[in-house]
């Protein structure tokens, strides 16, 4: 765009012309325009792939490769830097030898990061469904309720859902002491479970079910659990799945909330444990941030729409 | 919620009261009380794991400490307010939202404009900008350490233009590195928030601008980005509200003692929740939750404002 508005100007400038854009900007100009813009666009996808790309590269190389390329770096704290193997860095897009090792290591030798890919899991899931469940009823009563008191909820919830964890953690923290959940995986999941996050956008959506269809329902005898079920829960079928994506990812890359609510690192999910990967496991280390972006990465390979739809809704407060 | 179909309940005689306990009784089980009801689970949640113990934290701020609880009134927010810890982290915080927000909002409209100018391929440039918001820090960390660490690829790469070596992590320029960071894993979400409110600008303003002669300049500043305003201000919110989370990235890169100047408030909450410190834990909390309303309601006012202006 800003290509195109210098172009504009500079053209301006020259011929001083009142003559409409379209003549001034020869066809010839315009695809010059369009080449720039395009290449632009190319340059900045190659690098916001690129990082993602090189770790699923650098999953396909043996370990041994890995610390040829990498060893300078993770072998730093081993004093004085003796296994040093080669003095640069390289990095590599493509591995010399595709290899499967690491992930063979992974899945067979070493259960430790099976397990804590089995935490992350356990956590995420239950949170993701019961999110889902509770909130679509919380936003159903938010969309057929009406009064002050209602709105005053909502803005509560509004309020909770972007405060940011620095806040929120202290309150979780104090609840989870008291219900003696603390250093239970229930910590996570109950907080998380309650985050109003899903209630605000799908509120948002069933606010948007046209009131006529509902009258009509009820003229035919439905009563507010027919509404609920059998009108507003088929119309929210996509908004629910977005909704599950954004929830899912957020929790997926959850690091704040096992820092401080869980203090026994075997219950830590992989999110957090995969930065404490030492320097020893560097071979294996690739393979396992890939295993743990399949899960994410198949959401969105099959679910952009729906993602997209999603954070389209999320946008503005009110709605 | 049931308080509000009821009248207040003062002093009355027991028949009354019997009466409105049948009521009630009634009302839960008849159809209409099922848009309360739906909202129970979710209210009952949010009190107890949000609401509640916020205020219980409120009381913690002001006491001297949980067993005496003798009343101290701001005496720990002064304390917070003058530890060092705490206004480094703070000041960090701030600096980065300084500059990281609003890189986000210029660099996602423009990103969000360049979808939208015709050029070819547009869905899969739209899904490689999307595509880091999917993928989990913890799983790209190690090839950022690979790229800004003291020896590492970028290193290398600059000292071809014979610049020397910076170490990019534990140096002042960590900020660099965590915002890059940040826009990377933020401008997709952001553009489509962009991308969204641009196909609602409608199509006959532009057309009628095109046939009367404007420019491509006049019609970005008088007519998309009057339009846009409002959608700026919320990515400009949503950015800086995101912009306090990136503790995690930063944590992942660097571990629980990054260099000072990306030592950020989460940093400085978790090193008070190990001591369990909960008069400096609360006050914290209760100061920062005070900005953050005060940002909400910003929003909130702003949106009011412009979105009457633009449906005019």
């Amino acid at each position: 765009m800003s290509e195109l508005t210098k172009e504009i100007t500079a053209a301006e400038r020259t011929e001083k012309a009142k003559q409409p854009l379209r003549v001034r900007l020869s066809k010839k100009k315009q695809k010059i325009i369009m080449w720039i813009l395009t290449l632009f666009a190319a340059a900045a996808a190659l690098i916001f792939l690129m990082p993602t790309f090189l770790t699923i590269a650098n999953s396909f190389m043996s370990s041994s490769e890995i610390s040829a390329n990498y060893g300078i770096i993770f072998s730093e704290d081993d004093d004085g830097g003796k296994e040093y193997i080669s003095e640069k860095i390289n990095l590599k897009f493509i591995p010399d030898m595709v290899s499967f090792s690491q992930y063979y290591t992974v899945l067979f030798k070493s259960p430790d990061y099976l397990l804590k890919f089995w935490n992350s899991v356990i956590l995420v899931v239950p949170i993701v469904i019961f999110q889902l469940l509770t909130a679509s009823l919380a936003a159903y009563s938010f969309a057929r309720l009406k009064g002050r008191m209602k709105e005053i909820i909502f803005f509560v919830y509004i309020v909770v859902m972007l405060m940011p964890y620095q806040v929120t953690l202290v309150p979780n923290y104090l609840i989870s002491d008291w219900l003696h959940i603390l250093n239970k995986r229930a910590a996570i999941i109950l907080p998380g479970i309650f985050t109003p996050f899903a209630v605000f956008i799908l509120s948002k959506i069933m606010r948007r079910i046209p009131v006529s269809l509902i009258e009509a329902a009820q003229l035919d005898g439905a009563g507010e659990f027919q509404i609920f079920a059998h009108i507003c829960m088929p119309l929210c079928k996509s908004a629910l799945f977005s909704v599950a994506i954004l929830v899912f990812i957020d929790y997926w890359n959850m690091v704040e909330q096992p820092l401080v609510l869980l203090s026994d690192t075997n219950l830590y999910p992989l999110s957090v444990f995969l930065s404490q990967i030492n320097s020893g496991e560097i071979g294996i280390a690739f393979a396992v941030a890939t295993i743990y972006m399949i899960p994410t990465l198949l959401m969105f390979l099959y679910g952009e729409d729906y993602l997209v739809e999603g954070i389209a809704y999320s946008g503005g407060i009110k709605g | 919620m049931k308080n509000k179909i009821r009248q207040p309940e003062a002093p009355r005689p027991a028949k009354v009261r019997e009466k409105k306990k049948r009521d009630l009784k009634k009302f839960i089980k008849s159809d209409a009380a099922f848009p309360y009801l739906c909202l129970l689970p979710s209210l009952i949640g949010v009190m107890i794991f949000f609401i509640v113990p916020f205020f219980v934290i409120i009381f913690y701020s002001m006491v001297d400490n949980p067993i005496n609880k003798e009343f101290v009134f701001l005496d720990n927010y002064v304390n917070v307010i003058k530890n060092t810890a705490f206004r480094r982290a703070a000041l960090n915080t701030l600096t980065f939202s300084a500059v990281s927000v609003p890189l986000a909002v210029v660099l996602s409209m423009l990103l969000a404009m360049l979808l939208d100018s015709k050029i070819p391929f547009v869905s899969q440039f739209r899904t490689s900008f999307l595509c880091p918001m999917m993928v989990p820090v913890a799983s790209i960390v190690l090839i950022w350490q690979v790229i800004f660490h003291y020896n590492g690829a970028l290193n290398d790469f600059l000292s071809n233009f014979g610049i020397e070596k910076i170490d990019w992590l534990k140096s002042t320029k960590g900020q660099i590195v965590i915002v890059v960071l940040f826009l990377w894993k933020n401008l997709g979400y952001n553009m489509i928030l962009f991308l969204s409110a641009l196909n609602n600008i409608p199509k006959d303003i532009i057309e009628v601008a095109t046939l009367e002669g404007a420019g491509g300049f006049y019609k970005f500043f008088r007519i998309k980005l009057r339009y846009l305003s409002p959608t700026i201000l919320f990515v400009g919110i949503l950015s800086l509200i995101n912009s306090f989370k990136v503790f995690r990235e930063i944590y992942l890169l660097t571990g629980d003692y990054p260099f000072n100047s990306l030592y950020m408030l989460q940093h400085f909450m978790n090193n008070t929740f190990r001591n369990i410190d909960y008069q400096k834990l609360s006050s914290a909390a209760i100061l920062m939750s005070i900005v953050m309303v005060i940002i909400i309601g910003a929003l909130f006012i702003a949106e009011n404002k412009f979105g009457e202006d633009v449906e005019d």
